[in-house]
């Protein structure tokens, strides 16, 4: 979606504030919010594609204003909502309704640093071969779908090479909206910094970005 | 919900003698319910706060950082693949993610950022910073890398190429900064405690003088 969320080539939008004795966490209501998107992930109620969908869906001004994990309280309230886990009333009440069932937690007790440390791999084995090779010249195509993509629009249309195959990865169009993983290529390419951003930029100069197969096209 | 009005530094007051800020207990409200429905374990919550906040840290990337400037051999196979290089390594409570290192040289300077969202190497560098995750740092990375460089006090010239690497897959970055001079004589641990998180994200070069900053 051309969400706010994808935000690279915009200006205006300040300074770069750097705090030299920045926490882990600000408040401690931070690391609850972190730890309970990676317990309800474990459900499968939310993956890494559809919590980011849940952000970009936010409002764009509340995108803008809040804070990083104020963002990620709503998105994952938000999931929790439509995924009909939860009600607003119970939300409201801090506790289920009267007669509702108790689940058991996939994870408990100190399991919860094990998933940390547990291996999250998007590679998938599939049968295809990739379409392009270390050194094509490909174009990023022009689409504007109005769910989750992750080609930013600062590359769309544009001309790059390729320079690493990855493997098969799981494909976060399909994936965000719990439609299937999906898997197929997924390359770095290499795009010139006045390919992207115009004949004053440093000729010297690159961006990267990791695309899959179906967001490129030979040129 | 996510209407609901937010301030911008909404940080809870437990630890002083004001009442909990509307956010902090908006979470404890949502805590309860997802515990009392046992879709969370309160206890599970304690551990994963407990590993970000000891376990997980940029240690674990100046570490890898260190032992490729040490090892030549080690460094061909962390460039050749990241991935396979980092797990030569034991690292408390990490994930293994896929992971690609890039060197910087005199002549290449190499800057990582995620225009789409927050994706960082977590595993090796702790959790982001907030600059890191900003609307300023993730707009201009990509279309004013040197400005932004810039105001990090990393003035580069003309002639040196500027990497930018936007994380938009599954696939995350690790900067490989240059070996400060005048520290030859220094062992793999001693050089771990002079590789900041900020080197292996891009955004400052090493001097031998730096002490263990974040």
């Amino acid at each position: 979606m051309n969400g706010v969320h994808d935000m690279g080539g915009m200006h205006g939008l300040g300074p770069i504030v750097y705090d030299p004795n920045e926490p882990v966490f600000h408040a401690s209501w931070e690391g609850r919010v972190r730890g309970m998107v990676q317990l309800i992930a474990a459900w499968g109620l939310v993956n890494i594609d559809a919590g980011r969908h849940s952000l970009e869906r936010l409002p764009p001004v509340d995108y803008l204003r809040w804070t990083y994990f104020e963002k990620w309280l709503a998105a994952l309230t938000n999931r929790m909502l439509d995924a009909g886990q939860i009600t607003a009333e119970e939300l409201a009440n801090g506790r289920r309704a009267d007669g509702t069932a108790v689940a058991t937690p996939p994870i408990t007790g100190a399991m919860g640093a094990a998933l940390l440390a547990s291996v999250h791999t998007y590679t998938r084995d599939i049968a295809a071969k990739p379409l392009y090779a270390d050194g094509d010249r490909v174009r990023a195509r022009t689409i504007n779908p109005e769910g989750h993509t992750r080609l930013p629009r600062y590359a769309r249309g544009r001309f790059g090479v390729v320079t690493r195959y990855h493997g098969a990865h799981v494909y976060p169009d399909t994936n965000a909206h719990f439609a299937g993983e999906a898997p197929q290529p997924l390359y770095t390419v290499r795009f010139t910094a006045r390919e992207l951003w115009g004949e004053a930029a440093n000729a010297a100069d690159t961006v990267s970005l990791d695309l899959w197969e179906d967001y490129l096209e030979r040129a | 919900m996510s209407n609901d009005p937010h301030h911008h530094h909404d940080h809870d007051h437990e630890h002083g003698q004001d009442v909990p800020s509307p956010t902090a207990l908006r979470v404890k409200a949502l805590e309860s319910l997802l515990v009392d429905k046992g879709l969370v374990d309160p206890a599970a919550l304690d551990a994963i706060v407990d590993a970000y906040e000891t376990k997980i840290g940029p240690r674990n990337g100046a570490r890898v950082v260190a032992r490729a400037w040490t090892d030549p051999a080690y460094k061909a196979r962390l460039l050749a693949d990241a991935t396979a290089a980092i797990e030569e390594i034991d690292f408390p409570a990490a994930d293994r993610p896929h992971m690609i290192a890039v060197e910087n040289t005199p002549d290449v300077h190499n800057l990582v950022v995620c225009t789409l969202c927050s994706c960082y190497p977590w595993t090796l560098l702790g959790l982001p910073p907030v600059w890191y995750k900003s609307s300023a740092y993730r707009s201009r990375a990509v279309i004013d890398p040197r400005g932004v460089l810039r105001e990090f006090g990393t003035t580069l010239g003309d002639d040196v190429a500027v990497h930018v690497w936007d994380s938009t897959a599954e696939v995350r970055y690790l900067v490989v900064p240059e070996r400060p001079a005048g520290t030859e004589g220094l062992d793999e641990d001693a050089l771990v405690a002079l590789v900041t998180r900020d080197s292996m994200v891009g955004v400052v070069k090493l001097a031998a003088t730096n002490g263990a900053a974040p």
